[in-house]
Formats: structure tokens, sequence, C-alpha cells
């Protein structure tokens, strides 16, 4: 017999979404199926059911062989590391519940550490822009019930938010937005012909690079101003229709993911289009929302920003928060060689970070914690894997709209396995001993 | 004046910050007592004696005293920060945040520095004589101060986001610059003699951007508006003048609206 499991949470992107069904075996220990998830969303819960999964804590041997170490022994070596250090990284958190967020957080201020999570390679200039001028952002029911204008910028939700357009931007037949698509204009703006290009009812096929400009030019359009004939790429003309239409809409919501967020200009660019998005309120009703990747991104930047005041890039090594990307940021703490312990959780630097760092990472002492085997964990001296969040043991995730969900649990982790909550509690244990504090 | 010699001796594993290397810190203070002030490198906290040999006694005051800094310096931060007074001369490169926040006196820089140098800087002189990196002159994060008086020049290029913020004061740049010029600026001038890349005077209230070489792509709010002859450094020459950002908002001085000016040389 099997039993069916309904409103389950999945812990795979920032649409966090919360209607999935997971039939599981009677004793709660297998997991059999996954309904209305996405394709990448039922991988990461069948996943967790691998046969050669990893479930003991593996140390780096001096001939590149891993041994088998108890999860008491990983604690002692993460602990005497973080003691160790004069400058350890903590990054990472991002795959991880809010709860281990905190209890992480507690062990930085301790240990004198900088705290980064994944923002730094992705949204990190949206936090940047917004401190700037600001975000008028709403959730993503709002935009279901109301929006009709939907401005996809640089972001490819066909593929990174599978059921994002399905969910909640789109296709969805909300209180004003009773004819679903139909009561909708789309607006994608990408070099490339994504799949949620093709979708559009407007595709603005924009010069790589030049979205500043283009977001500039959608303002000069908006005060009638004089335009150049073609603005990175993009007739003046037709640029002037698409403000229109903006302008025309009832309620219109600008989503931006990577392809402004990490190319040319980075935080301009959004600080561009949220002062576009300002700009347009002056016609109508307009809102701006950041495509966060990770599905708790978004909660470890509330965590930090609750506990330390500061969302990503903490620096707590002289005993006060410091916050100043360029600085304190992991990409420029790695490459520049400023760091002397790397604490990898819930995460992968080893695949997303500049080779640099990578190098960086594997000549100082590091452990990586993740359930998976990652190219960080590989480059890592300890790899301490542990219980999936959001599908072996429950917790807090923020949406990318900052809307807090608890996350259920739906099956056992295999025996004796650690979660990153209680791995955490006990590497804080032990860390306050080494410090002379407990 | 009297001179403060201090040698990088026992250069640091990691990076130094070194706010202490400051004409305000050293005054009234021996040899002595200024190796005895604290540097950080992570969270270790030490004095400038562990890591330089400190040689001559301070002036009085920040203004009597000059402070050479010889040795490889380059992972040494926050050099000449909130000085307000006095010399610094830095023989050779250094990092982040040199000369940030001043308020006055004279940083010298004979080789490079960093990104963050002259952050929000009030007054005095800052003189690079290599290369800035990134963000010369801006505002800290999420302060929308940047510089707001005083004086840099850079005898080399400088990174992007010049002037970022910037309220007051003059950047002389001799070489090339990288993006974002004087990005949401409301006041004070780039002088650029090299040439520019692309995104000058986004989001710009009101300033002047002047370049003498060649500028790759415009932002589309800088509307031409014919030509001007400009006397420079002494020199005349004629630009081709343009007004913006004219997607920004604007702000108005005696009913008439205000616009940045963008000089490129014809």
């Amino acid at each position: 017999m099997t039993k069916t499991m309904t409103d389950v949470v999945c812990p795979f992107c920032g649409t966090l979404c919360d209607d999935l069904e997971v039939v599981v075996s009677d004793d709660g220990k297998q997991l059999k199926e996954v309904y209305n998830a996405c394709v990448i969303g039922t991988e990461k819960f069948l996943h967790s059911q691998t046969k050669d999964r990893i479930t003991r804590p593996r140390l780096k041997q001096p001939d590149g062989s891993w041994k088998e170490v108890s999860y008491d022994e990983a604690v002692e070596y993460t602990a005497q590391m973080l003691a160790n250090a004069k400058k350890p990284l903590m990054y990472g958190w991002s795959s991880t519940n809010c709860e281990a967020q905190s209890v992480g957080h507690e062990i930085a201020e301790m240990a004198g550490a900088c705290v980064d999570n994944t923002a730094a390679v992705c949204h990190g200039p949206t936090v940047i822009a917004l401190q700037d001028i600001g975000l008028p952002s709403c959730t993503l029911g709002e935009i279901k019930n109301r929006a009709d204008r939907i401005l996809f910028w640089g972001c490819n939700p066909a593929h990174a938010h599978p059921r994002h357009m399905s969910r909640y931007s789109i296709y969805p037949r909300g209180f004003f937005t009773g004819k679903g698509q139909k009561s909708r204009k789309m607006i994608v703006v990408d070099p490339r012909v994504t799949d949620t290009a093709k979708l559009a009812d407007v595709h603005l096929q924009v010069e790589q690079g030049r979205d500043y400009e283009l977001l500039n030019a959608f303002r000069v359009a908006l005060n009638n101003e004089w335009l150049p004939d073609v603005v990175a790429g993009i007739p003046a003309a037709k640029i002037r229709e698409a403000a229109d239409l903006c302008k025309n809409g009832r309620f219109g919501i600008i989503f931006f993911g990577m392809g402004v967020t990490q190319t040319l200009s980075k935080n301009h660019n959004i600080d561009e289009a949220i002062a576009l998005t300002k700009h347009l309120n002056e016609f109508t009703k307009f809102s701006i929302m950041p495509m966060r990747g990770h599905y708790n991104v978004t909660g470890s930047g509330e965590v930090l920003g609750w506990q330390f005041g500061f969302p990503y890039s903490v620096d707590l090594t002289r005993g006060f928060a410091r916050y100043n990307p360029g600085d304190t940021s992991s990409i420029d703490l790695l490459a520049r060689g400023e760091v002397d312990a790397m604490f990898t959780i819930a995460s992968d630097p080893g695949a997303h970070f500049p080779i640099s760092c990578v190098k960086h990472i594997a000549k100082i002492p590091s452990v990586c914690i993740d359930p998976h085997q990652t190219p960080t964990s590989g480059v890592s001296k300890l790899h301490v894997p542990v219980a999936f969040v959001g599908v072996e043991v429950g917790g807090n995730a923020y949406r990318m709209d900052n809307v807090p969900i608890d996350m259920r649990k739906v099956v056992d982790p295999p025996a004796g396995m650690l979660t990153d909550e209680e791995f955490l509690t006990k590497v804080r244990d032990r860390l306050k001993q080494l410090k002379g504090k407990a | 004046m009297e001179t403060v010699t201090i040698t990088m001796k026992n250069p640091p594993a990691l990076y130094l910050e070194a706010d202490n290397i400051c004409p305000d810190k050293f005054a009234g203070k021996t040899a002595l007592q200024i190796a005895d002030l604290h540097v950080f490198e992570g969270n270790t906290t030490s004095t400038i004696g562990k890591y330089f040999d400190v040689s001559g006694n301070a002036g009085a005051s920040a203004a009597d005293t000059k402070i050479v800094v010889k040795g490889d310096v380059k992972k040494v931060k926050y050099i000449g920060m909130k000085m307000s007074a006095g010399e610094i001369g830095v023989e050779g490169s250094t990092d982040l945040y040199a000369g940030a926040w001043m308020t006055g006196g004279k940083l010298t820089v004979k080789g490079n520095v960093e990104a963050f140098a002259a952050t929000g800087m009030k007054g005095g002189e800052l003189v690079i004589e290599g290369n800035a990196g990134n963000y010369l002159g801006a505002a800290y994060r999420g302060d929308w101060r940047g510089m707001s008086g005083g004086k840099i020049l850079v005898k080399g290029n400088a990174g992007s986001d010049v002037g970022m913020y910037m309220l007051g004061g003059e950047i002389t740049i001799n070489g090339n610059v990288d993006v974002h010029v004087m990005t949401h600026a409301e006041g004070g001038k780039v002088i650029i003699k090299g040439n520019a890349k692309s995104k000058l005077g986004g989001q710009l209230v009101d300033g002047t951007i002047i370049v003498y070489g060649t500028i790759d792509v415009m932002m589309p709010g800088y509307k031409p508006i014919g030509t001007v002859e400009l006397e420079v450094d002494g020199a005349k020459s004629k630009f081709a003048h343009f007004i913006g950002d004219t997607g920004e908002r604007k702000k108005k001085r005696k009913g008439q609206i205000v616009y940045g000016n963008l000089y490129k040389k014809v």
C-alpha cells in the first residue's frame, strides 16, 4: 500500500510551488511518485531515493581518495577549521531552510567569518540596486489576479522557472484576468529567441550588454523626448510602441533574471529597471520582481537582513557587520586570496564560480555540506552529506515575492543521517567550547 | 612638517585593514606610539609595528604630519581613510579604499589603487600616478552621497563607475575609463583625456562630463544640441555638446530645467 501526501512544497526554484502531490510507501521510508511538479522538481524529489547516495561524511586523504568518517569527526574538523582561520568564508545557504541559516549565522559571528549567499553570483546586483533606489514590488498572487502587462527581461521562465507562467504570470485566470492568457500582453526582452520569447506578443531582441541603454530609452520615450533612430539594436519606433503598450495596461509587472543582473552594467540595469517601474507608475500601476533562482535564496537574504542588517556579502571579521560587494563578496574574497578557509553549504560554487576562485578553494581548508556529490564536494577536503531539506526535513523558505512558506517532510532520511540544522548545531556547540564561550 | 616613514617588513598572509595609517591618527605620537596603533588581519587584531618599521615622530597636528609609506603595500586597505589634513605619499601600489571619505590634505600614490578610492570624498587632493580601480569617487553601497568636494587626478586609466552619485568636486583621468561615468550624479565634473566606453551619465540629474577621446556607445538619453568652445586646463578646444539624461527626473533652477552636460571633443 502507498499513501498520497497533498500540498507538498517543491524545494527547487524560487517559485516554491506548494501544490505537489507525492506518493510514499506506507512506512514513510520510500518516495514513489511525484505529481504536479515540473520535470526539475520531480527529479529533485526522486534523486533523494537513489541507491548510490552518500550517507556518511567523507574526508579527503593525501592521495586524493575519500575516507568515511563519523559525523562527530566531521563536526570536530569543521569547528577546528573555523576556530583556526583568520578569515573564513561561509558561503551558500540558498538551498536549506531558514532555521539552519540562523544557526549558521551564530557560527559565523563566533568565528569572525564572512557570510555570503548565492545572490553573489545571481541577484546580488538586484539587492545593490534596491538599496540605491527602492523596490516597488508585489506578490505573485496579485500578478495572477491583476496583471495584464507582463515583461520578462533577461529571463527564461520556460526553462528556469517552468511552472511560473502557468501558476502566476501568463496562463492562470485570476479575479480581474478572467480570460487568462488572452487578458494579458507579454513582452520579452532577450538577445536570444528563447522558448519564452516564442510565446511573447512583443519580443525585443536587444543587443547583448545594452539593456541599460534600452531601459533608458523606454524612460526617454515615456518623457516624449528625442531618441536616436536605433537603440541597442531596436528601432526607436518599436521602443515607443512597447512603452505605450506598458502605459496602456491596468497593472504591469517586470520580471527579470540573470540576463540583466549578471551582464554588463549589472546593478545599474536593475537600478534603471526600477526607475522605469517608478516612471510607469505615473501612468498606470506597475511592479517589478526578481526571478530568484534557489528556492530559499530569498530566505537567506531575509535571515541575514534580520540578524545582521545586510542581505548578502556580510563581513563579520571585526565583530560587527560590514557590507560592500566588491570587497566582502565571495568571488572577490576568493579571487583575491583574502580568505583562508572555505565553508560551503547548500550550494555549488565549484560549478558556478570562476576557475581562479575554485582553485583557491582547493588550496585552503574547506568543508562542503551538501546531500549531493557536486564539483564543490569534489574540490573540498571534507564532504558532509545531509538530509534533503523539503523532502526529508521541513522548515521555512521564502518564495521569490518574499512570502514565507513552511515546507513539509515527505519521507525519512536514510538511517543515521543528520539534517543541516542538526549538524550546524553540533558545530556551533563545539566552536563555543573551542572559543571558551561554553 | 614632521615626516613619519613606515616601511613594510612583514607582509600579511591575507589583507591588512590599516585605517590608522592617517595623519589624523598619527598626530602627536612618537614612532613608538605609532607602532602600537591597531591594524586588522581578518579577525585578528595586531599593531602597525608587527608589519611595518616605523621611523620619525609625527607633528603636533595632522596638518604638521607627513607619512611616507614604503615597501609592498598592495595588500593594505584603507590608507588615508578619513584624513583631514597633512600628507601621505605611498611609494608603490595600494589596495581598496585609498583616501576614502577624506576631507582634506593630500594623498599621493605612485603606483595603482584598487576599487573604492576616494569613496564619499569631501575635500583635499588625491593623486594617483598609476591606474585607479572601479568606483573612484563614488558613494558607499546604499548611500546617495558620492564625492562632494576636492580634486582627484589619475595619470593612468580608471575602472568602471567613476563618480557614481557624485555631488561635487572634480576628477581628471588622463587615460581611458571603463563603463559608467557619473551614474546618478547631481553635480561635479569628470574630465576624461583618453577614451570612454559606454553608459556615460546614465540617470544623471546634474553635472558635467568632458571626453577628449572616443565614446563607443552614447546613452540614448543624451540629446545633441550643437558645438561649443570650452576652456579646459587653460587650453581651448571645440566640443560637441549633449544634454541629458532626458529619461531621468529633472531639477529646476530659477524656473528653468537643469540638464547634465556631456562634451565630446570634435
